[in-house]
């Protein structure tokens, strides 16, 4: 019973906090409304009996590129959205792009609602379907990622490697 | 089970403590220390040779008025030394600081000396511990003050530059030692080569040990890398404008995660509560004796090297630090795929 609670507690905390993360007009509070979220999907990722993604979320998720995104919202200064504004020129406010943004958020509900129809074992609990301790063994974790999933690891390292060198060839003054 | 709890409960009060003593004995050390180095006493008035020195600047810094400017974001202005000290207090949770110990056989099972004992302790202090920048950056942000804020944006760059390093070097050791509880880390430690030589993994890691102890003074803003507040350029940096015991919580902090810091190096590193002379049931003596020569290092680099140029900072932890513990994590990679295979 306890385990439910919990459940229902971090995740409503989870959703709550994402919410505001759009909800805010200071992007600061977005930001933290946003380091939040991680925390309380790292709790449950720890009631999943798997502590090493816990802790990895919290390392490079909460801990890394949030610290990132405060500096950038920090060094540009971003100011408050204002009201009135939103009401004269904002980008998101002809109906076309709010129809649009509309479709788009009614598809991603759809989408969700169809994968969730098809995962089968959702009733049971996750430890059920393998030995805990492999499901939270950090051996087993790095073996599995470099043996069966080696593929899609070595695919995105590439994937943010291209990012990155993007990044700085976007950056790189003319001339330099 | 009734006394195990109870025994628990008393380790758990016992280490947060010390760790708030630990922070006002570091005021004083540093400022003896300081005194010493520059060939003056240093505190000396209040009590026997300053000792109650600390008490006084506790007193006076609870009796000091709160202000908070007119144009601080409220919320956050509170918020940001609360988040400094939580961080600060609960990273040491995961550290163990002693043998498993019945206590001279008052309990049936051994219980071990140590808030918490969790099998990816390393990871989760380093979780911890990469959260407390936060307290930093927001209350450089929060306070609106152009100087506050650049603390704020340093503490951050700083702290995503060398969180690389510190982690790198880390995972040599955890490559040795095959585990990320530092209970096991700490074990694997025990006895020597030889006969004299203590299996210690300094010896065995002396360049992830370099690294590890840079990144760390790096990590906790201590000379020569504290630009976050950097006196001479940034007026306090990012606690210019906090006063009375929100400005208290940030030194304190900042002396907790110095004690966090050379805990964890003395379990990495320098063989945690194992020496020789004494027995297991005082190993805890050797724990403090190694914690203590580490922090009284930190005190004495604070005190004999000059502060770096920003620029410098950035170059010498992108250009240095991380390839430097990129290849000794390679090498002890290769290394101990050498010997155990």
């Amino acid at each position: 019973m306890p385990e439910t609670l919990t459940f229902y507690a971090l995740s409503g905390l989870a959703i709550g906090a994402s919410a505001l993360v759009i909800g805010q007009r200071n992007p600061m509070y977005s930001v933290l409304m946003l380091i939040a979220s991680f925390g309380a999907l790292a709790g449950l990722y720890i009631q999943l009996d798997a502590p090493f993604v816990a802790v990895a979320q919290i390392i490079i998720y909460a801990g890394a590129i949030m610290v990132l995104f405060l500096f950038v919202v920090m060094l540009l200064n971003a100011p408050q959205e204002d009201a009135a504004e939103w009401d004269r020129s904002h980008p998101l406010r002809p109906p076309v792009v709010a129809r649009f943004g509309g479709m788009l958020a009614l598809l991603l509900v759809v989408q969700l609602a169809w994968a969730l129809l098809r995962a089968g074992g959702l009733g049971g609990p996750v430890a059920g379907l393998g030995d805990a301790d492999v499901v939270s063994s950090v051996r087993e974790l790095g073996r599995v990622l470099f043996t069966d999933y080696v593929f899609a690891f070595e695919a995105t390292s590439i994937l943010i490697l291209v990012a990155m060198v993007g990044a700085v060839v976007l950056a790189r003054r003319e001339g330099d | 089970m009734e006394l195990r709890f109870l025994v628990q409960l008393g380790i758990i009060g016992f280490t947060f403590f010390m760790l708030i003593n630990a922070s006002a004995l570091l005021v004083l050390a540093e400022r003896k220390i300081m005194g010493f180095m520059q060939q003056r006493y240093g505190p000396y008035l209040v009590g026997p040779h300053g000792l109650l020195q600390p008490l006084a600047d506790i007193i006076k810094l609870l009796m000091k008025e709160e202000l908070r400017p007119k144009g601080a974001d409220k919320w956050l202005f509170t918020l940001a030394p609360m988040l400094s000290i939580t961080a600060a207090f609960a990273a040491f949770a995961a550290v163990p600081w002693g043998a498993e110990t019945t206590f001279f056989g008052l309990l049936d099972d051994p219980v071990s000396l140590g808030v918490a004992d969790i099998n990816v302790g390393v990871l989760v202090i380093f979780a911890i511990t990469s959260m407390g920048v936060y307290g930093i950056v927001l209350a450089g942000w929060s306070s609106n003050s152009k100087y506050s804020l650049f603390g704020g944006l340093r503490a951050s760059a700083q702290m995503i530059s060398y969180e690389l390093s510190y982690a790198t070097a880390l995972s040599g050791v955890i490559l040795l030692a095959g585990s990320l509880s530092l209970r096991e880390v700490v074990d694997g430690q025990a006895g020597t080569w030889f006969g004299v030589i203590p299996r210690w993994h300094l010896f065995l890691q002396p360049v992830g040990f370099i690294i590890y102890m840079i990144a760390g003074v790096a990590e906790t803003n201590r000379a020569p890398f504290d630009f976050p507040e950097a006196e001479q350029e940034l007026v306090a940096g990012y606690n210019t404008e906090y006063s009375s015991v929100r400005f208290a919580l940030f030194p304190q902090a900042e002396y907790i995660n110095m004690t966090t810091m050379s805990a964890v190096a003395t379990d990495l590193y320098l063989g945690g509560w194992h020496g020789p002379f004494l027995s297991p049931e005082y190993g805890w003596i050797w724990f403090l004796l190694k914690v203590g020569a580490i922090l009284f290092a930190y005190i004495w680099v604070r005190w004999t090297v000059p502060r770096y140029r920003y620029d410098q900072l950035m170059q010498f932890g992108w250009k240095w630090l991380f390839p430097a513990s990129v290849i000794n994590l390679v090498a002890t990679a290769a290394l101990v795929l050498y010997f155990n295979a």
